[in-house]
């Protein structure tokens, strides 16, 4: 009975950051169309598109593989686990013991490593350059993102995830420089990560410098649907995450009252949209920068983190 | 148990003097693979089931006659034979169907049995003669096996430069087990356990890791392995990868972490260095790297420092006392050691797969693979995925376990270890991300796409042998990555004989969960993430086969409009990594791009040249070469002399020795 009941949470946590994903996009979108001074489509286009995606029949490419065909299911089962298990507005998930930031992490990378095999897979010019440059962007934001992991780690003394989200709660942690650090990294490494400008361009099309569009040129119907589904529940995560390590306000702890749940809904909302609006106000004012331009942009990202790291070992206090 | 052992190294070596006699028959490469197979297995059985056990001793009437042979039968043994012995099984499951391509099994057949018994003859021997026996018997045996096809010159150089490796590392070792016997000279183990070597401790770890350390193939001493792995047949490539770099590893762990006593702090700092160094170099070679067999090869040398990062934590930690977390980055190491044999065996398996369809190991001529051959395509997906440590395969375990005792490392009170640690967990970190990168690469190029040549476009499926040992290790990939409490469980008594600490038990905890410390502060749980990731998928599909569209349509590709009908207008290897050499390579291998373009008006065609440097081994081996190459020139005038200039020689050389002998008594 209790295993069915934290089951039956899990399955509650897992169908709203499904249901949430797509409204963020097209909030983001929203934003970026209005910082823009144009109009832009409702904030429900998302859905609306992924359920046209999802009507069409798949146009499948001559010699594509049967990997081909099941890579869509797996990246978006990837990424949906991952995100179910980031704490939204309430911490101690039912299972999020299952899996810590490092696995959630190596979560993210193995949708990404068949993203990238779905890429090279029809033989395609395009397909090939999409999936080179997302390993290049991969194998420095990853070690990034495992420098912070390490820098929040050591000052929560865990890499459960729950576990970090309630340390920051408390006073005794403070405002430290490896925070900052850790934060400032994180950020350009979830601006990386999901493939926003300056890095890429989510809204671009038939360029020569995209790389996320470009691997998943040749999919289409469903797949697509499952493909985009999965990037947009890439970014919910990564602004979950930031908002749960780094601005810990509003998360309902194991034990509360019942109308904790409404101010941790009202602050998990708030976070998601002040988190969509500032992404779409940075995307406005930046200029898309060159692809051999994004190690360096990255290899700050790393260095930023990596000092975290280092001041923790060096200090406990910083 | 030490009984059954022997029993088997026994009848191995038996069959490497039978082989040969029945080589030219038709079924003797079935015959001979049956037979290892047989008695890995039950070598196998025997040791994974005795790792608990207590201790068992022996001594032959065997070698140096005011010696005997000892061997040893411990827990730390037990669990490098299962290794040796489980990869010894898959291999010889795999050659009975990939040996019957082989034109000459009578240069394969008789050295296959000899080099399992040798691996296992090292495992068991405990002292230093038997041991050193037993580990040329192994080199040998293998340089047998790598220079099988010796008309090929490429294997002849391979063959040259890993004999001359080998006998510097055998030399590394010996001068080791000397100084270890100290002024006593009793060679046993158990007597140099309790020797004093005194102030020349640093000089023996230096030894034992130069010695080991060029077995395993750790930086800058790697140089043989990419050459010589690749250059024998698959199976026995999987062997060398995955099982004898595993048995450097143990004369490693059995030198610094038994016989040498308490560890001082700096070890570790050493260790960690060079494996951090290690692991971050092999990965990025691989990734420059086009032949199949050899990129693997590479990844040998990355996964080596990845468990010498485990070991050199261990060390650390020991140094200052702290057992539970040393247990903790042991246990990381040896479950590693575990998990990359099991999947390098798989890949090499893979690349041998696709090297007796198509003959072919270099990628750029691959592609498509996919299609012609589904199962190995499967079953080399499993294997990269494992290895690039995506959960919930093994490879994610070991490595998930590594990070932990990183995590553990502020607790040191050494400077040099508490900046050192983290910088191997960040070496880690970007080793496990370049993995990823070089295997999707690996896999994309060779399988995936449209085949480059004719011969990739009419590869067959491989045998059933070969499936069947591809099935069995994806399947063990599989299980110790969904239930990685039991192979903890079943490790730990290795750990507390060789480190005096021990993980919690794992195997009662609810749902196989791991939990190395503490559950508030890390837990992992592989099934639960297996069948997350599973459930949701098969929900995502079904929910969408049933209530949204269902229909596929096959049309040519788009490609933006600007489908090209040639293959070769697809990514090929170096191409796919040009990103990744760009950021590294030019602080890493030197490499430089030059674009040569023609005047204007000339309509010839531009040219791209690549230059890249072995960095390694052109600043320490080339030049030790031109120095050796000096020497012997000018020594070569020695063999022209008088008959009196050498009556000469000789007694200034006797002259010169007795004052010498003078001097130093």
């Amino acid at each position: 009975m209790e295993l069915m009941r934290d089951l039956v949470v899990q399955g509650v946590e897992m169908a709203l950051v499904l249901v949430l994903a797509p409204l963020l996009t097209g909030f983001v979108r929203k934003c970026r169309a209005h910082f823009q001074r144009r109009q832009g489509a409702s904030v429900f286009q998302s859905y609306r598109d992924l359920a046209r995606l999802l009507r069409k029949d798949v146009v499948l490419a001559e010699n594509a593989s049967w990997l081909f065909r099941a890579a869509p299911y797996l990246i978006f089962a990837g990424t949906w686990v991952a995100a179910a298990l980031v704490p939204t507005f309430a911490i101690g998930l039912k299972f999020s013991w299952s899996a810590d930031l490092i696995a959630i992490i190596a979560l993210l990378g193995s949708a990404r490593f068949f993203l990238a095999l779905a890429g090279l897979d029809v033989g395609t010019s395009f397909g090939g350059i999409g999936s080179s440059r997302e390993v290049m962007i991969a194998s420095l934001a990853e070690p990034a993102m495992m420098m912070t992991v390490f820098t929040l780690a050591l000052i929560a003394g865990s890499t459960q995830l729950s576990t970090i989200a309630q340390a920051m709660t408390f006073a005794h942690v403070g405002l430290r420089v490896s925070l900052g650090l850790a934060m400032v990294a994180l950020i350009l490494v979830a601006i990386a990560e999901n493939g926003r400008i300056p890095i890429d361009n989510p809204s671009t099309h038939l360029e020569l410098t995209m790389v996320h569009e470009a691997m998943v040129l040749e999919y289409s119907g469903r797949h697509l649907a499952m493909i985009e589904l999965a990037a947009q529940l890439k970014l919910l995560l990564y602004i979950s995450l930031i908002g749960c390590v780094f601005v810990p306000f509003g998360l309902v702890g194991p034990e509360s009252p019942a109308w904790a749940y409404a101010t941790g809904v009202a602050a998990y909302g708030t976070k998601l949209a002040i988190g969509g609006a500032l992404l779409a106000l940075f995307e406005t004012t930046t200029a898309k920068m060159r692809v051999f331009r994004v190690p360096s942009f990255l290899g700050a990202a790393l260095m930023l983190g990596f000092l975290g790291t280092l001041l923790l070992f060096v200090s406990g206090s910083l | 148990m030490l009984t059954v052992s022997f029993a088997g190294v026994v009848a191995l070596l038996i069959l490497s003097f039978v082989a040969p006699t029945i080589a030219n028959r038709r079924s003797a490469s079935s015959a001979t693979y049956g037979a290892t197979l047989m008695i890995s297995a039950m070598l196998f059985i025997n040791a994974a089931l005795h790792v608990a056990s207590p201790a068992t001793d022996s001594v032959l009437p065997l070698g140096l006659p005011w010696l005997g042979a000892h061997f040893h039968f411990d827990s730390l043994a037990a669990f490098f034979l299962a290794v040796t012995n489980l990869g010894g099984a898959a291999a010889s499951l795999y050659a009975i169907g990939y040996g019957r391509h082989e034109s000459m099994p009578g240069r394969v057949l008789p050295f296959f049995p000899a080099f399992l018994a040798g691996m296992n003859l090292v495992v068991l021997a405990a002292d230093a003669f038997s041991f050193l026996l037993s580990w040329e018997f192994m080199s040998l045996s293998s340089w047998g096996l790598v220079v099988a096809h010796h008309r090929n010159s490429d294997n002849v150089r391979a063959g040259y430069i890993y004999l001359i490796m080998a006998s510097f590392g055998t030399l590394c070792l010996l001068l080791a087990f000397g100084l270890l016997a100290g002024s006593s000279g009793t060679y046993s183990f158990d007597a140099m356990r309790h020797a004093d070597v005194g102030p020349l401790v640093p000089l023996v770890l230096v030894l034992a890791l130069l010695g080991a350390g060029s077995k395993a193939g750790l930086v800058p001493l790697h140089v043989w392995l990419p050459l010589a792995h690749p250059a024998a047949p698959s199976h026995v490539s999987a062997l060398m990868s995955g099982i004898m770099t595993k048995i450097a590893v143990y004369a490693f762990v059995r030198i610094a972490f038994d016989l040498l006593g308490p560890p001082d702090w700096w070890w570790g700092v050493l260790v960690l260095a060079i494996a951090a160094g290690t692991a971050v170099m092999g990965v990025l070679q691989a990734l420059m790297e086009h032949d199949l067999k050899r990129l693997l090869a590479y990844h040998t040398v990355e996964n080596i420092g990845i468990i010498f990062i485990g070991l050199g934590l261990a060390l650390a930690f020991r140094a200052n006392g702290m057992a539970f977390a040393a247990a903790l980055a042991f246990t990381a190491a040896l479950l590693h050691v575990l998990n990359h044999s099991v999947f390098k065996g798989l890949l090499f398996f893979g690349s041998g797969a696709v090297l007796s369809a198509t003959g072919e190991r270099d990628m750029e001529h691959l592609g498509g693979l996919i299609h012609r051959m589904p199962q190995t395509a499967f079953l080399f997906l499993v294997g990269a995925a494992a290895i690039s440590a995506l959960p919930p395969l093994n490879g994610f375990v070991s490595e998930w376990l590594t990070f932990q005792a990183v995590l553990l490392s502020p607790a040191l009170p050494q400077w040099g270890l508490r900046l050192l640690a983290p910088t191997a967990g960040a070496a880690l970190a970007l080793a496990a991300a370049l993995a990823a990168a070089c295997f999707v690469k690996a896999f994309g190029i060779t399988f995936l796409g449209r085949p480059r040549t004719d011969r990739a476009s009419q590869a067959r499926e491989t045998d059933g042998f070969s499936r069947a040992a591809m099935i069995a290790f994806a399947a063990i990939c599989l299980m110790l990555g969904i239930l990685p409490g039991l192979a903890i469980d079943w490790i730990s008594p290795a750990t507390a004989e060789i480190v005096h600490g021990q993980m919690p038990a794992q195997r009662f905890l609810a749902w196989l969960t791991i939990i190395p410390i503490a559950q508030s502060r890390s837990s992992y749980n592989g099934l639960l993430v297996f069948l997350f990731i599973a459930a949701s998928a098969c929900f995502a599909a079904a929910a969408i086969h049933r209530f949204a569209s269902h229909v596929v349509r096959r049309a040519p590709a788009w490609d933006c409009g600007t489908p090209g009908p040639s293959p070769l207008r697809q990514y090929t290897a170096s191409s796919f990594a040009q990103p990744i050499r760009r950021v590294f390579g030019s602080v890493v291998f030197r490499a430089a791009e030059r674009v040569r373009m023609p005047p204007p008006g000339d309509m010839g065609a531009a040219e791209l040249t690549i230059e890249m440097h072995d960095v390694p081994w052109e600043a320490i081996y080339l030049p030790l070469v031109r120095c050796v190459a000096f020497l012997s020139d000018r020594l070569n005038a020695l063999q022209f002399l008088s008959i009196r200039q050498y009556l000469t020689l000789v007694f200034f050389a006797l002259v010169i020795l007795l004052v010498v002998v003078a001097i130093w008594s």
